[in-house]
């Protein structure tokens, strides 16, 4: 026994600078005996420094900076949202092809080549990915883009706030990149629920990544919600009352809704979780009171609403390509508005579906399984209205209607899956079987991603003055369609059989044919994906032969069409008046000339760089609270109040671009209209 | 809705007129805008309301509110929050009427209201966790702290805003930007004294007798 | 190109401040300290005999209170804002609403049917 025992003196508290510097970030925390992180490391380290090299070489960091990082622009930010929204794409889909590759494999004696320790974040990360930083980054790239123009306006509402969400999305993004490389991601499921979540069971600093990754993300995609919602209400050309606005308007007014009435519960929940695993509190434990089925319930009051936030664009986007490449106004506006309006609130009443099996009882479960099968008839009527636009219109399959009507089979039948999982006792059988992740694969990717290419392909020659190849959209699309009822049958019939979900090992070699077959389909819908990337890479190499110098390659039927493809910073020389819904259809049909002449200074906000600085703060912030770099949490909050306080003493926000230089380019669109005429 | 009878539009042709002439301004958001987000908090806090109420009655073998709050401190900072409204409103009544430093002025008192109303809180907090009941202690303290102690941080920003707010209405003076700010301060601190309102009546008065 | 002086701001059309009276808050601010006194002094001193009962009139005179802070101090009405203020408060309250009693309703059942039962409970369950 040493000296100072024997004595009962307390050992002198050695201050340990290592741990005052770097919280527990040590030299563990980096996969140096996990060979296929440090494969990846390698690719994304020398992929990152090839174009961070190639960059500099050409000498373009200044332009990035000034043109697209610190822009306010909306159509600017709407493309680095589908920018960040494809990049994070290619790193869920990653994750996807871990899964399937895995469970391929993983029978019997052979364990596959992913231990469950690392398997269990692959699919926590897969769900995360996707939903929070490509399916969003997605819808609100091309609300961002769209919306503004459709409505006649020259911006978003608060275009510092715009820039300030897009770059706190990015925080998000980078946040959740780094768990791959130092420490580790969560292991919890895409929702982290606790006990599991909390302290006890996953002290490391997993959780703590997701967390922070949402929080910080969550930030942006709010203020997004006041800033689209108030840009509707107010900024709407004059005569453009709100039932005449486009359909994807609608939707995108009733999504950011959705938005800022679900956002704050996750905020939060996440807030409650966090203090349960830094402040030792109790709200989600199992003892001292806790009840961790409240986290659930709270998870969930935001998780359904969420996924409409995904669906409405969608249903939007398809509502534009639908009534344009029909040739035809859409059929039922009035019902559409009203249909978009009632699942937005019945999207409240429904969340219990996603727990029917914790055991609320009959009548709990009976009310919201009606709830549930009630949501679905607005979304039945969208369907027959675009089917009915559809009828005795000249319909032509350009690739943005190829999607859409993918996305009409697809999803319907998604949906009806999801009808069967509405009934309690058969979700009793079916919870968190593989046949619910085959039902909600198929309505989100029938819905969403098909969206977003179709949105992509539809107003890509808007953003960049050419289209996308149209051969390589086709066989994009046809690998998707094929490779996705490919990936996802085989999961509808494993989860009949009662297959459950998140297994990285099965000991029935009977099952192995199907997710040998699901793989099969992963495989094809990776081509699907490397079609999109080429499709882009040629569509640029051959931007001449694809060029659009009209505006208006699709003879569409809303405001952005009648401008410039692509428009300039300020959208429109003059406010349009509108008179009647399809605006642009209606200037067309009644023998619009675009004004030539009358120019007017137009006054436009400045560039920012508040927005990408805060948001690298809150990141440091962030690490910090990861890592209990506590120094660094507290200067890094301090820096943000700072900086956001000395932003407002800033009155320099704003300039008039002079006539001249409206004349001049409004005279340049001219010239080139009368070239192509 | 812009009303649309002063447009003067584009006259070089019979038929509908497709742009305006004019210099066309939307109306400014800002007002609108921050209502939305407050609303957005306003689902914050009924989270926490609701968290309150599940877990309220979870006091794992410990103290309930009936034994722990002090109803007549929370009077006082009622009353000061209270006050701090008024205060607030006389400060928006300055501004209608243009006259800087009596707005600071009643800025000022209300920013030491404030400050008050924090200081007796954080005092209730330090004395709950020195005798042992701080949020770990059981659920119902842990939805006790959390629900107050952001109304609390909520509080703490809107002191940090108002001053600010003083140093710019001094340096500039009351322009239309710091009409505006000062606008949505005052939603804001309004706003947060209807949160008290349901803390001092669900949490307080109805802890108080169980 | 030029930036404005700063003190000349771009935000045309009216602004949408509302008119605000020195009535207006006093009368506020006297409603409330009535609102306020009310229950503090049946809690603090003269409970009613039902504690149901006083928890109703609590809750009650606090709903009232929330309703003179939004006329009296926030200005609420129909108008402000075209209308959409009022939309916006009216969904939020719908969703706090959906959001408390969801969450309460839930809950308890979930409590009822799945926490531990005593010895007793069990031998009278069917």
């Amino acid at each position: 026994m040493k000296m100072q025992e024997m004595q009962n003196i307390p050992e002198p508290h050695h201050f340990d600078l290592a741990k005052f510097v770097f919280g527990r970030l040590t030299w563990d925390a980096l996969p140096l005996h996990e060979p296929i992180l440090i494969g990846t490391f390698a690719m994304v380290a020398i992929g990152g420094l090839v174009v961070l090299g190639l960059i500099t070489r050409f000498k373009l960091w200044g332009y990035l900076w000034r043109e697209w990082f610190t822009s306010v622009d909306h159509k600017k930010i709407g493309i680095m949202y589908m920018v960040l929204g494809t990049v994070m794409l290619l790193r869920g889909f990653a994750d996807a092809l871990m899964m399937r590759a895995q469970q391929a494999l993983s029978f019997g004696a052979s364990h596959g080549y992913l231990p469950p320790h690392h398997y269990d974040q692959v699919f926590t990360a897969h769900g995360v990915i996707m939903i929070f930083f490509v399916a969003m980054p997605f819808v609100t790239g091309l609300m961002n883009f769209v919306v503004p123009m459709q409505i006649g306006a020259r911006d978003v509402a608060f275009p510092y706030l715009n820039n300030f969400s897009f770059w706190m999305t990015v925080g998000g993004a980078v946040t959740v990149m780094m768990s791959l490389f130092v420490g580790e991601f969560a292991r919890t499921g895409w929702l982290a629920y606790p006990p599991l979540s909390g302290i006890a069971y996953s002290p490391d600093v997993g959780v703590d990544y997701y967390i922070w990754s949402l929080q910080i993300a969550g930030v942006g995609t709010l203020l997004s919600g006041v800033n689209l919602i108030a840009t509707i209400v107010k900024m709407r050309a004059p005569g453009m009352s709100l039932m005449q606005m486009p359909v994807f308007t609608w939707t995108a007014l009733c999504t950011n809704v959705l938005i800022v009435a679900s956002f704050p519960v996750l905020t939060a929940v996440l807030a409650l979780l966090s203090l349960d695993r830094y402040a030792g509190t109790n709200f989600f434990t199992n003892e001292l009171g806790g009840d961790p089925m409240m986290y659930v319930n709270l998870i969930w009051i935001w998780g359904h609403p969420e996924v409409y936030i995904l669906a409405l664009p969608a249903f939007g986007v398809f509502s534009e390509v639908t009534s344009t490449f029909s040739g035809k106004r859409l059929f039922g506006y009035t019902s559409m508005v009203y249909a978009t309006v009632g699942i937005t609130v019945l999207s409240y009443l429904v969340w219990l579906h996603h727990f029917f099996t914790m055991g609320s009882g009959g009548d709990v479960n009976a009310f919201f399984g009606v709830t549930t099968m009630v949501i679905s008839i607005p979304t039945g009527a969208k369907i027959f209205n675009w089917l009915f636009t559809m009828y005795r219109g000249r319909v032509r399959f350009e690739v943005p209607m190829m999607w859409t009507v993918g996305f009409m089979i697809t999803f319907v039948i998604g949906g009806m899956t999801g009808v069967m999982l509405a009934v309690p006792p058969a979700d009793f059988v079916l919870h968190n079987s593989l046949f619910l992740i085959a039902h909600f694969h198929n309505v989100i990717i029938g819905s969403v991603v098909f969206a977003t290419f179709a949105g992509i392909n539809y107003w890509f020659p808007k953003a960049f003055g050419f289209r996308l190849h149209a051969g390589l959209g086709k066989a994009s699309f046809w690998l998707w369609l094929v490779g996705f009822w490919t990936a996802f049958t085989p999961l509808y019939v494993l989860g009949l059989m009662g297959v459950t979900r998140r297994m990285s090992h099965f000991d029935d070699p009977s099952l192995r044919i199907w997710f040998v077959i699901a793989a099969l389909g992963a495989l094809m819908i990776l081509g699907g994906i490397l079609c999109f990337l080429a499709q882009i890479a040629v569509s640029i190499m051959k931007r001449e032969e694809l060029r659009d110098v009209s505006g208006d390659p699709w003879d569409a039927r809303t405001l952005e069409w009648s401008t410039s493809s692509p428009p300039p910073e300020y959208n429109f020389a003059f406010t349009p008046v509108v008179h009647d819904h399809d605006a642009w259809w209606d200037m067309k049909q009644r023998g619009y000339q675009r004004p030539v002449a009358g120019f007017m200074p137009i006054h436009m906000p400045r560039n920012t760089g508040a927005g990408i600085i805060l948001a690298g703060i809150s990141v440091a912030v962030g690490v910090g609270m990861i890592w209990h770099i506590w120094w660094l949490a507290i200067i890094g909050m301090v820096a943000l109040l700072a900086v956001a306080i000395g932003h407002s003493f800033n009155r320099n926000r704003d300039f008039h671009i002079p006539v001249e230089d409206v004349a001049r380019v409004e005279g340049a669109r001219t010239e080139l209209l009368r070239k192509v005429a | 809705m812009t009303a649309a009878t002063h447009i003067r539009l584009a006259a070089d042709r019979a038929g509908p007129e497709f742009y305006l002439s004019e210099d066309h301004h939307p109306e400014n958001g800002t007002l609108l805008g921050f209502w939305i987000y407050l609303m957005s908090d306003c689902l914050i806090f009924a989270v926490l309301f609701a968290t309150y109420g599940v877990l309220g009655h979870h006091y794992a073998g410990g103290p309930t509110g009936a034994e722990l709050f002090e109803l007549p401190m929370v009077a006082v900072n009622t009353a000061m929050l209270l006050f701090s409204s008024i205060t607030y409103g006389m400060a928006m009544i300055a501004t209608q009427e243009g006259r800087v430093k009596a707005t600071l002025g009643w800025l000022a008192v209300t920013g030491l209201f404030g400050c008050g109303f924090l200081g007796l809180e954080l005092t209730e907090f330090a004395h709950l966790i020195a005798e042992g009941n701080g949020p770990q202690r059981s659920a119902f303290l842990s939805s006790f702290f959390t629900l107050v102690g952001t109304h609390g941080l909520h509080v703490t920003c809107g002191v940090i805003w108002l001053v600010t707010l003083m140093v710019q209405v001094k340096r500039w003076g009351l322009t239309e930007t710091t009409r505006r700010r000062l606008m949505c301060l005052s939603l804001f601190w309004h706003f947060l004294d209807v949160i008290w309102i349901g803390v001092f009546s669900f949490v307080y008065l109805l802890g108080a007798m169980s | 190109m030029s930036a404005h002086a700063p003190a000349h701001d771009h935000d045309s059309g009216h602004a949408a401040t509302p008119h605000v009276t020195r009535k207006d808050y006093v009368t506020g601010f006297l409603l409330a300290a009535v609102l306020t006194a009310i229950p503090f002094w049946l809690v603090m001193g003269h409970p009613l005999p039902n504690p149901a009962l006083a928890a109703m009139v609590v809750m009650g005179l606090a709903a009232v209170q929330v309703v003179v802070h939004m006329v009296y101090f926030l200005h609420m009405n129909g108008r402000a804002e075209g209308g959409w203020n009022m939309l916006a408060l009216l969904f939020t309250v719908l969703i706090v609403g959906i959001v408390l009693s969801g969450s309460l309703w839930v809950m308890h059942h979930l409590d009822v049917n799945m926490m531990p039962m005593s010895a007793q409970d069990m031998r009278q369950a069917p």
